[in-house]
């Protein structure tokens, strides 16, 4: 017991030793004025900032919008794309309508559209919402179809002998055995997501991580635009801690999701 | 030779009906086929040809791979159709798959995804969780019933599925080539297994198999398919316990049943 939670202790602090080094380094470079200030300030000037954007509650109210967008747009076009990957998966003629052209749109990169994209919204909300959920509708599309076109044939064969109604062999065959390369498609989609955003609020926005950086560049505030960077940085590390957890609950099942000590 | 079937073999019949009424008062239901032929494009895989098996029967067909062993068992499950002729379940003409009939596949066909339990009461129904138990305990995997399947070995994950069959009470059991993964020791025990739950409950049972040994432990009857017919059709008489290995009449068996493969 007292062994194993040594042992934990120890694997996050090598998880954690090479960015506090980079950290240490950098502070120290900062001070002795070998890296020029207004270039890339120390750390501390950033962690100032945040205190600064945080007491004044411009921090909290950026990254509360950005989030939004970006669920928002995560959750239409997640949508979107699981429910053809399932329909293209589940049933010949969908597939043979849609998916040659879902193919084709997927090779236009989604950011390609952004003055298009302007014209039609302008800078308003459903601008940034609609780039996310393009940008993440087809990882999730592709891994949802995957998924399903590689569910065994003879488990679905199985299914229809022990008598399962449609529903069943969709609900307890097929999307659980989709359901890995679903999670690929949704940690996929998830990087694209934030990245996707990024680029829009820093184009076009008044409000949100994008906008308080690009804001902060025009004043030469350095400090504000690393912090973004930083926040950025953390959000999407969130985002990958919660697919992970996602992974080991809905995967449970899974060989190789299960922990060491599980398997007998 | 492809005609020879229950022509050549008068004896058959009045034999294993005479069985069948003294020994087999079983939930199980005849299968009948009659003038049944399959084939895959131009290809035929079976030629028309009748079979009964009257309820209660175990008949182990043997054959070389791909003499139609598999269609046969699957034009009896209602997964393929037959190109001609009929299939009857019971009275029933089989025209898409059958309620009273359950089938183990060569690999176990597990849902990896939810518990043994899970797996072997999929049916689900009213009080699927008991009948699932009582199943597991029958093939001895009562302690496993929360595992998932991944972590049971090739043997074990036969037995899921064997205990996966037997919730539904199915009057008609079909195997295809079950053990024929597993090793030499672990087959002997689901012999074992098998015998005695069939025993026990006396569904027909129709076993495809390319082991001539393991036909004569386990059956009643052996039938031998070849270029797409009946090339032998042949009761096995000897009790059930003496059918051992280097038992001389099953050797004999064996030797006739091997001639004809």
């Amino acid at each position: 017991m007292w062994h194993s939670r040594l042992q934990r202790v120890s694997d996050i602090a090598q998880r954690w030793i090479l960015p506090l080094a980079i950290l240490v380094i950098w502070e120290l470079a900062a001070r002795s004025g070998w890296l020029n200030q207004r270039l890339l300030p120390a750390p501390s000037a950033v962690a100032i900032a945040f205190w600064r954007s945080l007491s004044d509650g411009s921090l909290a109210a950026n990254t509360l919008i950005s989030t939004e967008r970006a669920l928002k747009g995560m959750l239409i076009g997640g949508s979107i794309g699981f429910g053809l990957g399932i329909l293209n998966g589940l049933w010949r003629p969908a597939e043979r309508l849609l998916d040659s052209s879902l193919q084709m749109l997927r090779n236009v990169p989604h950011l390609a559209i952004i003055p298009l994209v302007i014209l039609w919204f302008g800078i308003a909300e459903e601008a940034k919402v609609f780039l996310v959920a393009i940008g993440v509708l087809f990882p999730i599309y592709l891994n949802t179809y995957h998924g399903v076109r590689n569910v065994d044939p003879g488990l679905i064969e199985m299914g229809r002998v022990y008598g399962l109604s449609r529903l069943a062999l969709f609900t307890r065959v097929i999307l659980p055995g989709a359901m890995p390369s679903i999670l690929i498609g949704v940690r996929y989609a998830l990087g694209i997501m934030w990245l996707t955003l990024i680029v829009a609020e820093t184009i076009s926005a008044s409000s949100g991580i994008g906008y308080m950086t690009m804001n902060a560049r025009e004043f030469l505030q350095t400090d504000i635009v690393l912090l973004g960077i930083i926040v950025y940085a953390l959000l999407g590390k969130l985002a990958d801690t919660l697919t992970r957890w996602l992974e080991q609950y809905a995967l449970a099942w899974h060989p190789n999701y299960q922990k060491p000590e599980a398997i007998s | 030779m492809n005609r020879m079937a229950l022509a050549d073999h008068p004896k058959i019949w009045p034999q294993n009906e005479a069985v069948s009424s003294e020994e087999f008062s079983s939930q199980g239901l005849p299968i009948r086929l009659e003038g049944v032929s399959k084939y895959f494009g131009k290809r035929q895989v079976l030629l028309p040809f009748d079979l009964k098996i009257p309820a209660g029967q175990f008949v182990a067909v043997i054959g070389r791979s791909g003499c139609g062993k598999t269609t046969l068992l699957r034009l009896i499950a209602g997964l393929e159709r037959a190109s001609s002729g009929s299939v009857f379940v019971g009275e029933i003409r089989v025209a898409g798959l059958q309620r009273p009939v359950r089938m183990l596949f060569q690999d176990a066909r597990l849902l990896n995804w939810q518990s043994v339990l899970s797996n072997v009461g999929i049916a689900r129904g009213r009080g699927w969780q008991e009948r699932a138990l009582k199943a597991l305990r029958e093939v001895n995997l009562f302690d496993r019933a929360q595992d998932w399947p991944s972590v049971l070995s090739g043997g074990q994950k036969q037995r899921v599925s064997l205990a996966r069959a037997l919730v539904s009470e199915p009057d008609i059991l079909l195997l295809d080539e079950p053990f024929g993964a597993l090793d030499a020791l672990t087959r002997l025990e689901m012999h074992e297994l098998l015998t005695r739950i069939w025993l026990e409950n006396r569904f027909t049972t129709v076993l495809i198999t390319h082991d001539v040994s393991e036909a004569v432990a386990l059956a009643d009857r052996v039938i031998v398919l070849r270029d797409g017919g009946i090339a032998l059709d042949i009761p096995i008489n000897l009790p059930r316990s003496s059918r051992a290995l280097g038992d001389a009449a099953t050797g004999r068996l064996q030797a006739e049943i091997l001639r004809h493969v």
